[in-house]
């Protein structure tokens, strides 16, 4: 197929209802019933589970009427989940499942822009887009986000230093507001910045149109490096890429943070460009005929149940060590495909029951330029507590992002996985959010489980105005998640 | 909300001057907790109670409540809900009673079974509403090893909490699924002013070891907790002793 034989078809913003809802009467609190609608979730971390009223509308009629039909506890959009905390719960309200609504409705092949409904995913929009030789503007550190979770979280990717949040590249968004209206909500307009990571609270976004970026083949060259200690890393995360000149479009950066003392901050540094069609010269014909394909690799999913503990502080010390050592002290030019550069989580689903039934938090900061001393001083105090954190990565962010509630600012990101079951995590986060706020940095709110409310205000500077906004809009708070009321949002 | 390690922002104390109940409180203030309830009967060791949680920097307030008047506690523990989500209510009241005198009392033994047993069963079944509304809560009770296996020391406190505890096992088995966590909290011998000159049985501990157990409980999410841990094999050994030798054991 080549670019520009695909025809998209015009954009449709009401699809096509194809029934009516089943509005039989159920006991809620019959065990029996097969249909219980009711079901405890929690995010990705698996930790503090509510239980709520699912709901799964297939048209926009049917989740205007969800909202309109919201009780006293209100309601609250979910995609896939893949947030960390209780973003996407609403307990003893209802929750709109909304990846039903996955329509993608116009792809323009030339102009590189998609129209789709909030519950595409982007495994979703990269199977159809990449071989059109279009890539998802950000992606986080998996595919399975829908769209609508991209903007209620306002993610970021490793390229955020070029490219900034997500919400930078929609164009336009639809959004179901608690009086049941539907608006189209431009960048540049107060109610898109509460929207932009604004975790469902604005309303329920619908649909969205989003600019993508244009790639030549569906894989990667990538650089990897390894960094000795935490200076050495800040540099070379600050270098460019001395084929380009420029900076290099991605970067990421592995730390091991049970390494201490000289090692302190040792990282393997992971740095990348969309391959152009010349670097797969190198590879056999075959390899070659279908530049653009797009495979991901599945492995099994990992057991329902696991004990506690297996990530323990040993084994992590061990896995951390090896990995390091086993990484290349520099390889570049090395071809990779996207979904293993980008999504190598993805390849095992479930890996999160790998933490126990009590599940993990993930932590992730930001603190500014110039506050290096503050990012060492975390980086020794996780060091020293030696807690086993297997998956911690760095990032350096660009300016930060319009969305009130967006996460990122310029400076360095960290971001750590502890198991919940940890004696003395709890309180261990919360010294480390001391650090954190006095070097004016934050927490991800699309990841936090956690957070003591207090904090919020000074973490993010424009939370009169979110909170503002939202009592205006939606003055009986219809839209409300375990998140907003844990953290008063 | 509780947190990710389970710890509530709001907590509903019924029996608000209890030891555990109080030090359960202390702890939580120190990590997460903000606001809390205390119910109990009104007096000046209640008022007491609050201003101490306060100094700790708690927002507390207190609401008539007394386990022996079942007819009002939809009432009076309803209109606590309506103020705001509960994220933990601790049911923590109870007497002791006085075993030798209670067995030539009937009323007063009958007052030790309508306390802990069924003004629990009427304050529980309300509690339990009103967290299965919201669709999120723990309902930690406060049973005792007394309830695993009847002593001739205490068979009237330990019935009155065998019958809490089988109530509290069934209520925790009919709220899976609702958000609702019951988790059960069996003490031995806790130290305290109440306990105070009373004859220390093996294994026993204080109300702050009661409160960190709870703690560990909310973070496990578990639906059973001894305290001290070491309780569990021990009670599990005794309950299957034969009677006649059980009998004769200095426990
Ligand atoms: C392995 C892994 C790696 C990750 N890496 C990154 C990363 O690199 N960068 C990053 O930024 N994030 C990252 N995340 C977090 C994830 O990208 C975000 O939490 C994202 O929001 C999840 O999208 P979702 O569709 O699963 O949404 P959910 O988790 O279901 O919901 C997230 C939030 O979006 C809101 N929302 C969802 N759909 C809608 C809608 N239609 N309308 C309005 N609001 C909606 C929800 O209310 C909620 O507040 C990662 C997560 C995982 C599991
Ligand atoms: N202490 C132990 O050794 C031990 C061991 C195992 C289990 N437990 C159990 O743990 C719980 C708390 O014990 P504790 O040591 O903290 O006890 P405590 O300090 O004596 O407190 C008992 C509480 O129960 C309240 N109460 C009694 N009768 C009531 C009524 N009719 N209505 C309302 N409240 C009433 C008391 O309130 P007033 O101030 O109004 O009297 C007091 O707040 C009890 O259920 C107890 O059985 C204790």
């Amino acid at each position: 197929m080549t670019k520009n034989g695909v025809q998209g078809d015009t954009v449709t913003l009401m699809p096509a209802d194809t029934g009516t809802a089943a509005d039989a009467v159920r006991d809620p609190y019959d065990p029996h019933d097969p249909y219980d609608p009711y079901v405890s979730l929690t995010g990705w971390g698996r930790t503090a589970p509510t239980t709520a009223l699912l709901v799964r509308p297939r048209s926009y009629e049917e989740t205007a009427e969800a909202v309109r039909g919201a009780g006293p506890r209100g309601s609250i959009a979910r995609g896939l989940g893949r947030a960390y905390g209780d973003a996407a719960q609403n307990a003893g309200g209802s929750v709109l499942d909304m990846t039903a609504l996955d329509r993608i409705h116009a792809i323009d092949a030339d102009g590189g822009v998609v129209a789709c409904d909030a519950g595409v995913s982007l495994h979703r929009l990269m199977e159809v887009l990449v071989p059109l030789g279009w890539f998802v503007p950000v992606t986080p550190g998996t595919r399975y986000v829908t769209v609508g979770g991209a903007i209620g979280g306002d993610i970021h990717g490793g390229n955020h230093q070029v490219s900034g949040s997500f919400a930078r590249h929609v164009l336009s968004l639809e959004l179901l507001t608690a009086d049941g209206e539907i608006r189209t909500v431009l960048p540049g307009t107060p109610l898109f910045d509460a929207t932009a990571g604004g975790l469902g609270l604005t309303g329920v976004v619908l649909s969205a149109t989003v600019r993508l970026h244009p790639v030549a083949t569906s894989l990667m060259t990538v650089d990897t490096e390894r960094a000795g200690d935490l200076d050495d890393l800040l540099a070379r995360l600050t270098a460019a890429n001395p084929a380009t000149g420029r900076p290099y479009r991605y970067a990421v950066a592995r730390i091991d943070l049970l390494a201490r003392g000289s090692a302190l901050g040792r990282s393997v540094l992971m740095r990348a460009e969309h391959a152009p069609l010349e670097a797969l010269e190198a590879l056999p014909a075959r390899a070659r005929r279908r530049p653009l394909a797009f495979r991901p690799a599945r492995l099994p999913a990992t057991p329902a149940h696991l004990p506690s503990g297996l990530l323990g502080r040993a084994a992590v010390g061990l896995l951390n060590g090896v990995w390091y050592r086993g990484a290349p002290r520099r390889r570049t030019g090395e071809l990779q495909r996207l979904s293993a550069f980008f999504h190598p989580l993805d390849g095992v689903p479930r890996w999160n029951r790998v933490y126990g039934r009590q599940g993990f938090v993930q932590y992730q900061f930001v603190v500014g330029d110039g506050q290096e001393e503050a990012l060492r001083r975390i980086v020794e105090r996780v060091a020293r507590r030696g807690f086993p954190s297997f998956l911690a990565v760095l990032k350096r962010f660009g300016e930060a992002d319009p969305g009130w509630l967006s996460f990122p600012a310029a400076g360095w990101a960290l971001a750590l996985d502890l198991p919940a079951g940890l004696t003395g995590a709890g309180s261990f986060l919360d010294e480390l959010d001391e650090d954190v706020a006095a070097a004016g940095g934050r927490v991800n709110l699309a990841k936090d489980a956690r957070l003591r409310p207090e904090l919020l205000a000074a973490m993010y500077p424009k939370l009169a105005e979110f909170r503002a906004l939202r009592a205006a809009l939606d003055p009986g708070a219809v839209f409300t998640s375990d998140l907003s009321r844990r953290l008063d949002l | 909300m509780k947190d990710a390690f389970g710890i509530p922002q709001s907590l509903l104390i019924l029996g608000g001057t209890s030891e555990i109940g109080l030090a359960t409180a202390r702890r939580l203030i120190a990590r997460r907790t903000r606001t809390v309830w205390l119910a109990g009967r009104p007096s000046p060791a209640l008022d007491t109670a609050a201003d101490r949680l306060r100094t700790l920097g708690a927002e507390v307030r207190t609401v008539p409540f007394d386990a022996l008047d079942p007819g009002s506690h939809a009432e009076v523990l309803g209109k606590v809900f309506t103020e705001g989500d509960i994220d933990m209510v601790l049911l923590a009241f109870g007497i002791l009673g006085d075993q030798a005198h209670d067995e030539a009392d009937p009323p007063a033994a009958v007052r030790v079974a309508q306390t802990n047993y069924t003004g629990a069963v009427s304050a529980g079944l309300v509690c339990a509403g009103a967290l299965q509304i919201q669709g999120h809560g723990s309902l930690v009770v406060l049973s005792s090893v007394a309830g695993e296996r009847a002593r001739r020391t205490d068979f009237i406190y330990g019935s009155s909490k065998a019958g809490l505890d089988a109530f509290a096992q069934g209520l925790g088995d009919a709220m899976l699924g609702t958000g609702v966590q019951v988790m059960i909290v069996r003490p031995g011998f806790v130290r305290s002013p109440r306990t105070a000159g009373r004859p220390e049985t093996p294994l026993a501990t204080t109300p702050e070891a009661v409160a960190a157990a709870i703690e560990l409980g909310l973070r496990r999410r578990s639906e059973t907790v001894w305290v001290p841990g070491a309780l569990r094999p021990v009670m599990s050994a005794l309950r299957h002793l034969p009677r006649p030798v059980f009998r004769r054991l200095p426990v």
